[in-house]
């Protein structure tokens, strides 16, 4: 099944958004919003604070419906698919306020993530079947290898999420999100907050996961410089509407970013 | 941290017992478990079983409420439906123990698919409150069935009986007992080993990000409430065994709570302090009892206090536990541990 590309140049984009409009009582969050982010490349989404790209993102992984508008993902329309149903389609996030599971370990907080490519069922469960054992031995040295040593936090896989410090979390939660092998990594503001080092080492982390991983990346940050570095095209957002889109060094020319975003932060 | 806590090998990581000493001790538990009945004395014998099943549904509420966050004050409700499930299948239908126990298991596995279904919409105080309801209504059902469920007079059952052996002493259903007790405590650890039982605790720590990680929230939270009536079912059906009679007032609401208690007091969301917890609530009236007898000489009726006095007491320790121990007597136990691990040079 695959129905009708929405908007674009179909094969070269993984998301597509057309008339994207989501409104909460009088707030318009979101007004008749459009763009393409290409298979591949690490796509900025911009703006001032309230500007709408949370509530974006929320659309995209499916926890806000939109009252209009269409998202296609690798060309099909996803717009009506239940979040509960989006990871296993390839689509994968971490929050703005971190969302960890507070009471599990590092390591079972990254397994769920892969929750939904995961088959043992609750009798398997109980009796811990060879089953249930294989599939457990191998999420956990996937996870081990493929993820905690790349994200450098194997050596806290036993602590309880609650305990860790700010930055570190935000690294777990990137960790959990890696878990569902996503082919589009959707990342809210995963740098604010942190110290220097921490956001050298995250941008590096995301720059992997792009070239090494070919995941593609949505990317919503406030740091100018992160978003200018990494990202091949950038999407301003202003009171729910896209008023530029060009690559970073077009977009800091841009009079209207300037105006609306560039000029009050800088 | 304990020196010999991190694993150098990630395989042990999700092993149930990491270290040898911990095997050691569990074979040496094991064993003491096998010589009790030949050494204990018919009390402490018939306190022990009452401990194995009750532990069995404490369990099942622990992973209800512990592990995934669905408080229900229906457990009770949920053991006597698979109580009388059981007397029923045994007697009308001549079904051998066997049989009978696990068909309680799966009747109130289907009870609690159906009370379960609130929780989609509903949490907390309000779910503590439909489940409120549905142990009222079964313990009316109980009660006023008369036709099925012989109304107060209740149902006898004849001892389970295997091959032609009986297991008609508490010395003999010790070990049907205990051995069921066993291998439930073992399915619950196993579950928290697996994608399932993640998920549980995923729902309880954060429902909504465990639902845009692709957890179905409606089919877990029913899943939860099946497997923790299951276990409840199965208690239930061990108590007919042991007891020879099921009537409803075996069934009440402070036995709810009681489970509550244990659960509490024995840590949220461990199998382990399941365990510690059923030992702990079920032997506090014992000594209550012990208590009361003994200043019988000054106060003629303290007896008729006992269970208004064991009631308050639960509620006492409840609130206790949640505010100054809230993960029980599971972190008492590893602090103690942790001590002799160290001992006799603590940091
Ligand atoms: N769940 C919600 N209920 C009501 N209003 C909301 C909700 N989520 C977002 N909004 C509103 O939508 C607008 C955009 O918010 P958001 O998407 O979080 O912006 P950003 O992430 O760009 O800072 C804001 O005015 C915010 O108050
Ligand atoms: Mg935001």
């Amino acid at each position: 099944m695959r129905p009708e590309a929405v908007g674009g140049d179909d094969q070269d984009d993984i998301l597509a958004v057309e008339g994207l409009s989501l409104g909460f009582g009088g707030v318009q969050a979101l007004s008749g919003l459009s763009f393409t982010a290409r298979k591949g490349a690490i796509t900025g989404i911009i703006g001032p604070n309230g500007a709408g790209k949370t509530s974006l993102l929320n659309c995209v992984a499916g926890f806000y419906r939109p009252q209009s508008g269409r998202i296609a993902f690798e060309g099909s329309d996803v717009t009506r698919v239940p979040p509960d149903r989006r990871p296993a389609l390839g689509i994968a996030r971490t929050f703005q306020n971190i969302a960890l599971f507070e009471g599990m370990t590092v390591l079972d907080n990254v397994k769920l993530g892969a929750h939904v490519h995961l088959r043992t069922n609750v009798f398997q469960a109980l009796a811990f079947t060879p089953a249930a054992r294989r599939e457990e031995r191998a999420l956990r040295e996937e996870v081990e290898k493929e993820i905690l040593e790349f994200l450098e936090i194997e050596h806290l896989r036993r602590r309880t999420v609650g305990s860790l410090a700010y930055g570190l979390q935000k690294r777990v939660e990137l960790a959990r999100a890696l878990a569902a092998r996503p082919r589009l990594l959707l990342l809210d503001e995963p740098i604010a907050g942190m110290n220097e080092e921490e956001t050298e080492d995250m941008a590096r982390f995301i720059l992997d996961i792009q070239e090494e991983r070919g995941v593609s990346v949505v990317l919503i940050e406030h740091d100018m410089g992160v978003v200018m570095d990494l990202c091949e095209k950038v999407v301003v957002l202003s009171f729910g509407q896209k008023i530029a889109e060009g690559t970073p060094a077009e977009i800091q020319q841009h009079p209207e970013v300037i105006r609306a975003y560039l000029g009050k932060s800088h | 941290m304990r020196i010999g806590d991190y694993q150098e090998s990630y395989a042990a990581d999700e092993a149930l017992f990491r270290t040898p000493t911990q095997r050691v001790w569990l074979m040496a538990a094991g064993a003491a478990a096998v010589v009790f009945p030949f050494l204990a004395g018919d009390y402490l014998l018939y306190l022990a079983n009452l401990v194995g099943l009750l532990a069995i549904g404490a369990l099942g509420l622990n992973i209800l409420t512990g592990f995934t966050g669905q408080i229900s004050l229906g457990h009770a409700g949920f053991m006597g439906v698979g109580a009388y499930t059981v007397a029923i299948a045994a007697t009308r239908l001549s079904l051998p123990f066997w049989i009978a126990v696990p068909l309680g298991g799966a009747a109130a596995c289907l009870a609690g698919a159906v009370v379960g279904v609130p929780s989609l919409r509903i949490k907390g105080l309000y779910l503590a409150i439909s489940t409120l309801a549905a142990q009222v209504i079964f313990e009316w059902v109980f009660g006023n069935w008369t036709d099925l469920t012989g109304g107060i007079r209740g149902i006898n059952v004849a001892p389970a009986t295997f091959l032609g052996f009986a297991f008609d002493s508490d010395r003999r259903i010790y070990f049907l007992i205990h051995g069921l007790a066993a291998l439930h405590a073992y399915g619950a650890a196993n579950l928290f080993r697996t994608r399932v039982g993640r998920a549980f605790v995923a729902v309880r720590d954060r429902d909504l990000s465990a639902e845009l990680m692709g957890v179905n929230l409606f089919r877990t939270k029913i899943l939860a409430f099946m497997v923790s009536s299951y276990y409840a079912g199965i208690a239930g059906g061990m108590w007919v065994y042991f007891t020879k009679v099921v009537t409803p007032e075996n069934f009440p609401l402070s036995l709810s709570i009681q489970f509550l208690a244990m659960i509490i007091v024995g840590g949220l969301g461990s199998v382990q302090g399941t365990l510690l917890g059923t030992v702990f609530i079920t032997l506090v009236p014992e000594g209550l009892k012990v208590l009361t007898q003994a200043v019988r000489p000054f106060a003629p009726d303290a007896m008729s206090y006992l269970f208004p006095l064991r009631d308050i007491l639960f509620g006492a320790m409840i609130v206790a536990f949640l505010i100054f121990e809230p993960h029980g007597l599971a972190e008492v136990w590893r602090r103690i541990r942790r001590f002799f691990a160290l001992w006799p040079f603590p940091k």
